[in-house]
């Protein structure tokens, strides 16, 4: 009797505690709170795939491609601020998430990969689906680890999560090889993290603080640039309410979209290569330049020497490597921007604020000025203006308080100067890497994160046929993302390099796609197609209204450009507005050739 | 400019891709790496010889710190730090050399670790400065083969102020 207790007992703490690779995997996602992941079968990772068939803690979605996967997880990612998580097999699963590692990784969204490994002792012999993935992916994640033994596995997935969502976010890769996942051991989460070589700064310099601030009031034509960590801290608010106090109005990165209201009378919309006019020139104008939490991309800059040339830089970022990079920077802030603009805001003196309010009266005057010189359609046809439809989507939208993910290329650069953004987390497009592809899966996750939102991906023709097979797991999930496809017929971004910088020589940029009405009804979903004005608004509201995943072809213009438009290299005051120079009498733009 | 960078890191694999793989990717350069183990067997000691302005060298610098597995980065580049390098050059000894040969290595401190009818096997220690000259002086006899070490360098013992009536 008593012997049979005790074996109960051993029985039972055995039951509790010794689990398998695989079993650990899926306990610690619970303990880090996923609920969903987005994943793809194969060999070496079956014996997890066995445990989801029962799993009931955890949703699986099957994606059609591992990109979608990896997409995906940051589209959930860029939604919720929490990490995305995504699942694959060894070899050609693992290398399929390349791309969507260095998109997270550029733009500094949390995503933890899961790659399944061939067998340990196979490790080095080229194994069937065998690949170097921690080698693979060295440059192209915040961090990565290959787990050599299945004791070790509870800490890494602690240290991989910590790692992805703290500091500057990204994504962090965990190579599991198959034994691993076999293998025993008593499961035990670690509470601790030990990672003596890994400390982010989150609370900025006092004095560093205070000297900003004070030639913040200095000032007398500053400006604030908005950039992607004001969203990846969370600093909305506090960035609104410091603009909103010292009067300063702010310019936003492409990644910065939505960190500030762009409604909002301060707000001069986005910077750089496709900024707008009047944000160009205030950034090239300025006495004081306030980036926050932005990289100084080449997008951004321009030519590197004009840049600012006459302003002091005040750069507040998490990331010490982007201080000073590109542009010298006279007052760097490391650390958090949400912690340092809160600091600000704690000792920000009332009287100092009024000193140079009439400058910036002044200031805020000439940049309405230039507010003038708006960029309008350049191209008039009998067929859809692709900017109209966007501030179409737009009107009929806004309300809504929707997401508007968007594929990469003019469609893109439209969504961002025409959709107006006055929410951060909104806007989920693809910066740094520039991934056509990105814009659907993206969308998909986002989706999956927020159910009941409205989910809308604004695509090009040709960016939607990389990842076009994920509309059967929209369909097969029902996740009902919105996909507006604004058909030009062209890879339109290249095609408007081609007719100004080659001679009209439109090399391999005519696209042509399917039917995507049919495409879409072949799918399960439904399609929908504009090819007149008078359609515009009913069938917004007709694909918004239709339940499950919707396809919108809008057949548009193909020879509208996106303007404003800053050739590479020159600096961004050298706005064109418009292809030739008799039209550009009507902006008075002495650039325009 | 020339610096040498002190690099404390977890000793763990992959460890030194990383730092590798960081130099090539970026662009900078590489002169001389070694590492091995500190006193402690947790922690690897890298050493780094890089060149590049003033930029650059902070920019390695934060990379490297960014690593993860990265603990402390140091640029000890100077007169104030102790910096040693390994040579071993093997030289044709001929009859009429031979004498010659073992005075270069006698002023420079260097020892004759192997001899062979036809050559000398030397080995000399010390800074970049000292290690050039013993090469220039043994070039004349013949040069058969040479291997370097690449730099080792450690920081002198910070002199405190504790004294004075300032
Ligand atoms: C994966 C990938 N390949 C190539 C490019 C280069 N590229 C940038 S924009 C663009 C054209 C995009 O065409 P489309 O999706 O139709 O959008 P449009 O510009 O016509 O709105 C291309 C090919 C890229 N950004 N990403
Ligand atoms: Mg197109």
């Amino acid at each position: 009797m008593h012997k049979m207790t005790e074996n109960i007992a051993k029985e039972t703490r055995r039951e509790l505690k010794t689990l398998t690779g695989a079993q650990i995997f899926l306990e610690c996602l619970k303990e880090e709170g996923v609920n969903e992941i987005f994943g793809y079968p194969g060999g070496v990772i079956l014996h997890i795939y066995d445990e989801l068939y029962s799993c009931d803690f955890i949703k699986h979605y099957l994606v059609r491609h591992e990109q979608g996967a990896i997409h995906a997880a940051e589209g959930y990612a860029r939604v919720t601020g929490k990490p995305g998580v995504a699942l694959v097999t060894s070899g050609p699963g693992a290398c399929n998430t390349i791309t969507g590692l260095a998109n997270a990784y550029y733009d500094g969204y949390p995503i933890v990969v899961f790659t399944g490994q061939v067998a340990s002792n196979l490790i080095g012999n080229d194994a069937f689906q065998e690949a170097d993935i921690v080698g693979i992916t060295r440059p192209c994640c915040k961090h990565n680890y290959l787990v050599k033994d299945v004791k070790d596995l509870p800490r890494i997935i602690k240290e991989a999560f910590h790692i992805a969502t703290t500091g500057k976010p990204g994504p962090v890769v965990i190579d599991m090889p198959k034994d691993v996942l076999v293998n025993k051991t008593e499961f035990i989460y670690p509470e601790k993290i030990h990672l003596p070589g890994y400390n982010p700064t989150y609370n900025g310099h006092p004095l560093q603080i205070a000297k900003a601030l004070n030639l913040l009031y200095k000032a007398e034509r500053p400006v604030i640039m908005c950039g992607g960590g004001v969203i990846a801290s969370e600093a909305s608010e506090e960035i609104f309410k410091l603009a909103k106090v010292l009067n300063i109005p702010v310019v936003n990165t492409l990644m910065g979209t939505g960190g500030f209201p762009q409604t909002d009378e301060l707000s001069l919309g986005m910077v750089g290569m496709h900024g707008t006019y009047w944000a160009n020139h205030a950034v090239t104008n300025c006495d004081v330049l306030f980036a926050v939490g932005a990289r100084f991309s080449d997008r951004v800059t321009g030519k590197i020497s004009k840049f600012c040339c006459d302003a002091k830089i005040v750069h507040i970022d998490i990331d010490p490597c982007s201080i000073s990079k590109n542009v010298p920077v006279d007052i760097p802030i490391v650390g958090d921007a949400k912690s340092i603009l809160g600091d600000m805001l704690g000792i920000i003196n009332p009287q100092e604020i009024q000193k140079k309010a009439e400058d910036k009266f002044c200031w805020i005057q000439q940049i309405n000025e230039w507010k003038k010189k708006k960029a309008e359609p350049t191209v008039n046809s009998h067929k859809l203006n692709p900017l109209k439809v966007i501030e179409q989507i737009y009107e009929e939208t806004k309300d809504k308080n929707p997401v508007i993910a968007t594929e990469v290329g003019q469609h893109q650069m439209w969504t961002a100067l025409l959709y107006k953004f006055d929410r951060p987390r909104n806007f989920v497009s693809s910066g740094g890497l520039g991934t056509m592809g990105f814009g659907f899966p993206a969308a998909m996750g986002a989706q999956v994160a927020c159910p009941d939102r409205l989910v809308i991906n604004v695509a090009g023709d040709g960016s939607i046929q990389m990842n076009i097979q994920e509309l059967a797991t929209c369909v097969h999930y029902n996740i009902p993302v919105k996909t507006f496809i604004i058909n030009n017929g062209y890879l339109g971004m290249v095609r408007q390099w081609q007719e100004r910088l080659f001679n009209e020589h439109y090399s391999h940029t005519v696209m042509t796609g399917p039917d995507y009405v049919k495409l879409a009804e072949a799918y399960g979903a439904t399609g929908f197609r504009v090819e007149k004005e008078e359609d515009l608004i009913p069938t917004i509201h007709k694909a918004i209204e239709t339940p499950g995943p919707v396809i919108v072809d809008f057949i548009v213009e193909s020879m509208e450009a996106v303007f404003p438009w800053v050739l590479a290299g020159e600096p961004i005051c050298n706005v064109l507005l418009c292809k030739g120079q008799n039209k550009c009498q009507k902006h008075n733009c002495d650039n325009c050739i | 400019m020339r610096h040498t960078l002190s690099v404390l890191v977890q000793n763990e694999a992959g460890v030194l891709s990383r730092i590798v793989g960081l130099f090539s990717g970026r662009g900078f350069n590489i002169e001389s790496l070694t590492v091995a183990p500190t006193q402690d067997a947790e922690y690897s000691r890298i050493t780094i010889v890089t060149i590049g302005d003033d930029g650059v060298i902070e920019q390695i610098c934060k990379q490297l710190n960014k690593l993860i597995n990265t603990i402390k980065v140091m640029d000890i580049t100077g007169e104030g730090n102790i910096e040693r390098e390994l040579v071993l050059v093997k030289v044709a000894a001929k009859e009429e050399d031979r004498s010659e040969i073992l005075r270069i290595a006698d002023i420079f401190d260097a020892k004759v670790v192997d001899a062979t009818p036809k050559t000398y096997t030397l080995e000399a220690m010390g800074d970049d400065i000292k290690i050039k000259s013993f090469i220039e002086l043994l070039r004349p006899v013949g040069i058969r083969e040479l291997v370097r070490s690449g730099k080792v360098a450690i920081s002198r013992e910070v002199q405190l102020m504790t004294t004075g009536a300032k």
